[in-house]
């Protein structure tokens, strides 16, 4: 029944776009979550009154977020290919595309880092103090853990979008569902490919969502 | 203990300057309970941050635990905050940790070992009255019971000065009284100096041992909690203790007393500490033909006594009256003829 419906799929293919999808998706989604958690800590410390207070600092850094975020995803790939060149000697192939997707990534998430920081209870941020915190421990014991659930909803949006983004990459060969779904399905003329490649992106992408909703419930003791 | 001299704390912003806090001196002595009392945007609480350096002043000498605050390095601040903890209105747990991780906090930044640790927070959670709670969040905890946290987790490396912000102005009157307990309890066993800010006269006067009034960053009025009682000095510290003294409605029956009885005589005596306790108003009554009727009563009780007013209008014979007013008088309790103006 399944090979009527969908008569031109080559199935060891496409398991292996899709495993090549998820292992994009899985590593540069944890480059992105360390990135961006330093860039949203960077844009937080040194934001006016806080604890690395230094509006230079705070404003390249803002200057950054908000250049690679407003680079439309397709437009930064190809501006990033000398750059992917000199740091992989490659531009082909999945882990070509990890500069790119991070790059494009990291300062999106860094926004929900800052808000999620942002968010914090200022009274807790100077209990700390007045205990006689240190900055790395005001980070690692109180910004941290008390931002988790919007860290973790943020990185479950941004891992949603790099579902997205690694199927853009796949236009210019990085392999995955996205460079499937364009050669074999678009180019040739078969749409039951880019429909099969299309379902497994949204299970994909429903999964994402649902073990991020999970952990984000299960961690908020609000 | 604590000594500010000539302390001002400025900040600047887009309207201008504004002064927190205006050549304040004070001395706060080691194991009493200090209060500083004032209206909102009075400068109190810029006062308290200024005591555990949340906020530097700019200008002037702050002094905690013979140390010059003032002066020294991020580092040596932390060490001092170790022993100068603080309570907040709102406070201020962490919602990500349990009761017991809480009050472990301060521990940890003191880089105290675990088994320590977890034996001093039990010690707490009994100290302060919540056994069987270690292991809940905040979130579960009622208002009175996430301040026992806050004063547990203040406690943990045994300070020398708490620090008190508001601590009961967000609690219910029953709950602040359970709290206002519970620190005097903490003074007497642990001897350590309270500092408070609040603008509720019914705080100093339940556990302050001295008071200072605040008022546009400055410290108008200072001195024993009885003494301020009984004889304040500037208009808002009137204001202050009329809060405990005088109920509001007050004011309207002596203006229709002196309506009623236009050829009475309404005095207020206020009444201090021992005189409280003797029973001036029966010999009053003994010794002179007079008409005596009760208008108002109220006595409060601070720390170090009984504080107390009581308004009577007394009708007769006009030099019985005058005799009546000098024997009050003799009896050291401060009288005051309420007239018609």
């Amino acid at each position: 029944m399944i090979n009527t419906l969908f008569p031109n799929v080559d199935w060891p293919k496409m398991w292996e776009a899709a495993f090549e999808t998820l292992y994009m998706t899985a590593i540069s989604t944890i480059l992105t979550a360390i990135f961006g958690l330093a860039l949203g800590l960077l844009l937080f410390l040194t934001s006016p009154h806080q604890a690395w207070a230094n509006k230079l600092a705070n404003w390249l850094t803002g200057a950054f977020v908000n250049i690679f975020r407003s680079i439309p995803f397709i437009i930064l790939i190809i501006l990033l290919i000398p750059f992917t060149k000199l740091l992989l000697d490659t531009i082909r192939g999945p882990n070509a595309a990890f500069p790119a997707l991070v790059i494009g990534a990291a300062p999106f998430y860094a926004r929900m880092v800052l808000i999620g920081l942002r968010e914090i209870d200022k009274g807790v941020l100077e209990a700390a103090r007045s205990m006689g915190a240190k900055t790395s421990t005001i980070i690692l014991k109180v910004l941290l853990p008390e931002s988790l659930p919007a860290l973790v909803s943020g990185i479950t949006v941004t891992c949603i979008s790099l579902v997205g983004y690694t199927a853009m990459a796949g236009i210019i060969g990085a392999g995955g569902l996205g460079t499937l779904a364009f050669l074999d399905g678009f180019q040739r003329n078969r749409t039951d490919v880019t429909l099969m490649a299309t379902i497994l992106i949204l299970i994909l992408v429903f999964i994402i969502q649902w073990i991020g909703d999970m952990v984000t419930m299960k961690i908020d003791k609000r | 203990m604590i000594s500010l001299k000539d302390v001002s704390k400025k900040f600047k912003t887009k309207l201008g300057t504004i002064i927190a806090v205006d050549d304040v001196n004070l001395d706060i002595k080691q194991g009493e309970i200090f209060g500083i009392i004032g209206y909102s945007g009075a400068g109190k609480s810029t006062m308290i941050r200024l005591l555990n350096g949340l906020e530097k002043p700019t200008a002037g000498q702050i002094i905690v635990n013979g140390k010059e605050i003032t002066s020294i390095n991020e580092e040596k601040l932390r060490q001092v905050r170790h022993k100068v903890s603080m309570i907040f209105q709102h406070f201020n747990l962490l919602w990500s940790r349990t009761v017991a991780e809480n009050i472990a906090f301060p521990l940890e930044i003191a880089g105290v070992p675990k088994e320590q640790r977890l034996a001093r927070v039990n010690e707490l959670i009994e100290l302060v009255g919540l056994e069987g709670r270690g292991n809940y969040y905040p979130s579960q905890l009622s208002g009175g019971q996430k301040q026992r946290v806050g004063i547990a987790r203040a406690l943990a490396n045994r300070p020398e000065v708490l620090l008190c912000d508001e601590a009961t102005s967000a609690l219910d009157p029953e709950t602040t009284d359970a709290i206002l307990d519970l620190l005097v309890s903490i003074n007497e066993k642990l001897g350590l100096t309270i500092v408070l800010i609040t603008h509720e006269m019914q705080v100093i006067q339940k556990i302050c041992n001295r008071v200072a009034v605040m008022e546009g960053g400055r410290v108008v009025e200072e001195g024993d909690v009885l003494e301020v009682f009984q004889n304040p000095q500037q208009p808002i510290t009137k204001r202050f203790v009329s809060q405990v003294s005088e109920p509001t409605q007050t004011m309207q029956t002596i203006q229709n007393l002196l309506d009623i009885y236009p050829n009475g005589k309404l005095i207020k005596l206020t009444f201090v500490g021992e005189q409280t306790e003797q029973p001036i108003l029966s010999r009053l009554i003994k010794q002179f033909e007079l008409e005596v009727n009760i208008v108002q009563g109220n006595i409060s009780h601070t720390k170090s006594g009984a504080f107390g007013t009581l308004i009577l209008q007394i009708d007769g014979d006009a030099l019985a009256v005058d005799e009546a007013i000098r024997f009050i008088h003799e009896q050291k309790v401060s009288t005051e003829v309420i007239n018609n103006d």
